[in-house]
């Protein structure tokens, strides 16, 4: 069914325009980087405002409007992809170009000196296309074809700087860590299509997400219901994207990459691809009757609490936020599992800015300190660049959720109100309210070590490693950066603030938006059963956070970058654990790993002797069989020849010698001729 | 041995030596000269057989031409070796071939003695008889050699004569 | 013996006597001589067929050794002239040296 609105059918447009940028970008020397970066921000330029057009357009209409096409016959079947438009993708479309268009101008001076900053921008476009056609598909096959492009590019862009050994293997650890989670993704795809004969969401009541073929999964029971089933299957492919709990170990790494590939994907969009997922087949996880969801909520929740215990302990400025991407993605899966899709995005989209800025922020210290991303080597940098710090503390106190003024609060308070009504267990709400008290105490501290205290750096010019010296100008003080970077901070900051409007539940429109209900004003909704208390809990948390942040590090900052963190004085062991990430990259180097090192050396073995010894058997064969045609070729055929020439030319020189010139010889043989003629006739003539 | 008369035998073996002296003798002239009495003693034995004519033109031609001529001749080319050479390198070769076609030739005369019949009158074959059968039969072969003749006695004259520049 | 035997005999003796000198001497000119003696052999066969033979009374014998002489006669001058202008090329009249062969 052609849709009668103009923008959905052309909706597709949205990720083409980048992926065009991006095809372009692929053939363009490069020299023309002018030219490259034009084009990939004109791109994504177009699809925010066709995005904004489509949210425009769902505000004054709030519906799902979808489109579906055949693509190929399978037998009898015909196999669907479709896009769809609805709040809840709309509201990511906006996100997701807004945040790249300000991260694509933000590169242009972040990669300034880079030579592969063509290059950079392709990937860029490619990597933007792909999240985009992640958030319209509306077959979960187009999903997941995105998905997978959205792996490589990822892949790609990590491991931008090949030529440093720890850049190409994040990348790889990054493809193959996610790529353990796709699997399930794509077992749950496979079953799902199996039971329900269609990928589509929504299909006019045929899709995969509608009341038809729910009840279908929720009744076909294998062990466990089908729908429990494929929505824990997807739920892995999410776990492997948004880097929880077991799977979660490819995400600090990943900061080998530039820092707005860091912010872009790592921070608001390719790791939120996961939680959108969730998001998106919602309807399969409510159904289940064997709590779906729980696994969620608990996966979610030990990995926020776990995350920010690592967070605390980290010295790479990148890392901080790293872990930190890792925690808060925990509290949207919570906010998922325990509450409902409106909770969960909506920390996702609050997330996405001030993450983002953050990034962006550290990428601007980063560029400043000529490529230093070690916190203990940073301090009072808030003198040398103060818009960059008063954009990251306008983050920092977002993503703490310091009260009433800043999204973080709003949204985490959300998840903390949501999971303190589980009924199954409050479990969850512990977990989270003591990440809530870490990440503000782990934000604060880094904030001191940054931006307070004396300058711990050495005027003196350190020789760059090369790596960076692509980064960092050649300016000998610390500096503001250029205004390409600072702008988006800034830009950041005010929606990080002011997305807190739209969620209160004075007002909750976002929500409402997203589940297409109408929002009304209402400051008595404020004073919902125990949400005041909670609002006050957790206020009393951030400031404890802070405060105890401030107390450790803030009156008393190191003097010098060698001295040992504070906390580290204190309790050196658990410091050290905390610091190796609880050790799970080794344990995983130790048990996975080796059982993959030793399959893969003994196919090794397997196709060079066995596979490669049928081939070879059959060649050593021919060449034998060469052998001893050659040999006979020649010992008897040339030998034989040769001794045959040999014995013609013998025999010619023995009949040579009767014409040897000499007449009485010649007549010699003509008397002995005679005789013997004469002999012959007188005896026949006797006879 | 009563029918071959005494002259016969004797004329016979003075030829058979000369003959023999010819084709041995190591100087050259010698051998020319015994030459000469070969020819002689074939000439007289014509004669005995009642070949009038030929016996003397025998005597003529060889002993009074060639004989002579082949005189000239190893007079002529005396000057690159004046000893008489030896005998070829391998003489037995060429003696055993001899000797055999003397042998099969002997044999064959003997053997078949009994058929050939002898003790017939000399025919009597006049100068006049000659001549007409040369003139009648065999006028042919007469113009031919006297072609013959004239062509050897040019072409002798033209290979032995003495080119310009040497 | 009849005397035709006996004349057979001289000339098939006369008539070895010159091949064996016609094959054994080095000399061109004794060659020569051998083969005279040869053909003067084959002339002592006709003569003594003609007086003893059976057609006695016909000229034959006697017309053919007549030519038989003549062409000897030429035969012997060209013969010699040969070797006489191989004698002034070559300088030699020795057999084992004129070979034809290139040396």
């Amino acid at each position: 069914m052609a849709p009668t609105v103009w923008i959905v059918r052309y909706l597709w447009l949205i990720p083409v325009l980048p992926l065009l940028a991006a095809g372009i970008g692929a053939l363009l020397k490069q020299r023309r980087r002018g030219f490259a970066a034009a084009v990939a921000i004109a791109a994504i330029g177009l699809s925010f405002v066709l995005a904004m057009i489509a949210f425009a357009q769902l505000l004054l209409n709030p519906q799902r409007l979808f489109f579906n096409f055949p693509w190929v016959q399978f037998g009898f079947q015909w196999v669907k992809l479709g896009w769809m438009l609805d709040p809840l993708a709309a509201v990511m479309l906006v996100m997701v170009t807004f945040v790249a268009l300000l991260i694509f101008v933000y590169s242009v001076a972040y990669m300034h000196h880079d030579e592969n900053f063509t290059r950079f921008f392709c990937f860029l476009s490619l990597f933007a296309a792909a999240m985009l056609g992640v958030l319209i598909a509306n077959s979960l096959l187009l999903l997941f074809m995105c998905w997978e492009v959205v792996g490589l590019t990822s892949y790609l862009l990590i491991g931008f700087w090949y030529e440093r050994p720890a850049a190409a293997a994040a990348a790889k650890k990054a493809f193959i860590t996610t790529r353990i989670g796709d699997l399930g993704l794509l077992l749950g795809m496979v079953w799902l299509y199996g039971q329900t004969g269609t990928l589509l969401f929504y299909d006019h009541g045929a899709g995969c997400m509608e009341q038809t073929a729910l009840s279908a999964l929720a009744g076909h029971v294998v062990g466990m219901a089908a729908s429990t089933g494929i929505a824990l299957l997807i739920f892995c492919g999410a776990v492997g994207k948004s880097g929880q709990l077991p799977l979660h170990v490819w995400l600090p790494d990943a900061m080998e990459g530039p820092t707005p590939v860091s912010a872009l994907i790592h921070a608001a969009t390719m790791v939120a691809a996961g939680v959108y997922l969730v998001a998106r087949v919602y309807p399969l996880m409510s159904a289940s009757p064997g709590g779906a969801l729980q696994v969620v909520a608990w996966v979610g929740a030990a990995t926020a609490l776990f995350a920010a215990l690592v967070a605390v302990t980290q010295d790479d400025i990148k890392r901080i936020l790293a872990y930190s991407t890792v925690s808060q993605l925990g509290y949207m899966m919570i906010g998922l599992g325990v509450g409902s899709v409106a909770v969960g995005i909506f920390h996702l989209i609050a997330h996405a800015f001030f993450k983002a800025l953050l990034f962006l922020g550290a990428g601007s210290v980063i560029h400043g300190c000529m490529g230093e991303q070690d916190i203990r080597e940073m301090g009072g940098l808030r003198k040398w660049m103060p818009i960059t710090f008063a954009t990251y503390a306008v983050g920092m106190l977002a993503l703490s959720g310091f009260p009433l003024f800043f999204s973080g609060f709003w949204s985490k308070d959300a998840i903390l109100h949501a999971a303190y009504g589980w009924n199954i267990s409050r479990v969850p709400f512990y977990l989270g309210s003591i990440g809530a008290l870490l990440t503000a105490f782990y934000m604060t501290r880094q904030v001191c070590y940054v931006f307070f205290g004396r300058r711990r750096r050495d005027p003196a010019p350190e020789p760059i490693p090369p790596s960076e010296a692509a980064v960092s100008d050649p300016h000998d003080a610390a500096h503001e950066s250029p205004a390409a970077m600072t702008v988006p901070l800034v830009l950041l900051g005010v929606m990080a603030v002011s997305l807190s409007f739209v969620g209160t539940p004075a007002w909750p429109w976002l929500q409402s938006f997203l589940e297409m209900r109408p929002a009304s004003l209402d400051f008595k909704q404020l004073m919902e059963a125990g949400l005041p208390q909670l609002m006050v809990v957790s206020s009393l948390l951030v400031f404890a956070g802070l405060g105890l942040g401030w107390w450790i590090y803030g009156r008393r900052p190191i003097r010098h970058a060698a001295d040992a963190d504070a906390l580290e004085r204190m309790q050196p062991a658990v410091f050290r654990a905390l610091h190796e990430g609880l050790y799970v990259d080794r344990l995983y180097a130790l048990t996975i790993q080796r059982l993959a090192w030793f399959i893969a050396i003994a196919s090794n073995w397997l196709e060079r002797w066995i596979w490669g010894g049928l081939p070879w058997a059959v060649s050593a064969v021919t060449k034998g069989i060469g052998w001893i045609d050659f040999s006979l070729d020649r010992w008897v055929v040339n030998k034989g020849f040769d001794e045959g020439c040999n014995g013609v030319a013998d025999g010619g020189r023995l009949l040579a010698r009767l014409q040897d010139g000499r007449i009485q010889h010649y007549l010699r043989w003509v008397g002995a001729a005679v005789a013997a003629l004469a002999l012959f006739l007188l005896l026949g003539h006797r006879g | 041995m009563r029918l071959m008369n005494a002259p016969f035998l004797i004329l016979a073996v003075v030829t058979l030596v000369g003959a023999c002296a010819a084709t041995m003798l190591r100087g050259l002239v010698h051998c020319a000269l015994a030459l000469a009495i070969a020819f002689a003693g074939i000439g007289a034995l014509y004669l005995n057989l009642g070949a009038q004519f030929l016996g003397l033109a025998q005597l003529l031609v060889y002993v009074g031409a060639i004989a002579v001529l082949i005189v000239f001749v190893i007079l002529l080319t005396r000057g690159a070796d004046s000893e008489s050479l030896s005998p070829a390198a391998r003489p037995v070769a060429g003696i055993v071939v001899a000797t055999a076609i003397f042998a099969i030739l002997a044999w064959a005369v003997i053997h078949s003695s009994s058929i050939l019949s002898s003790g017939q009158p000399a025919p009597q074959t006049t100068i006049r008889q000659l001549g007409a059968a040369l003139m009648e039969g065999y006028v042919l072969p007469l113009e031919v050699i006297g072609l013959m003749l004239t062509a050897a006695l040019i072409g002798a004259v033209i290979v032995a004569m003495k080119e310009n520049g040497q | 013996m009849t005397p035709l035997a006996g004349c057979l005999l001289v000339s098939s003796m006369l008539f070895a006597i010159g091949l064996a000198g016609a094959l054994t001497r080095r000399n061109t000119i004794l060659v020569l001589v051998g083969i005279e003696l040869m053909l003067n052999a084959a002339n002592l066969n006709f003569v003594a067929f003609w007086r003893y033979g059976p057609h006695s009374g016909a000229p034959t014998g006697m017309i053919f050794v007549l030519f038989s002489i003549g062409v000897a006669a030429a035969e012997a001058a060209v013969g010699l002239a040969l070797i006489l202008a191989v004698y002034r090329h070559t300088k030699t009249t020795d057999l084992s040296q004129l070979t034809g062969r290139r040396p």
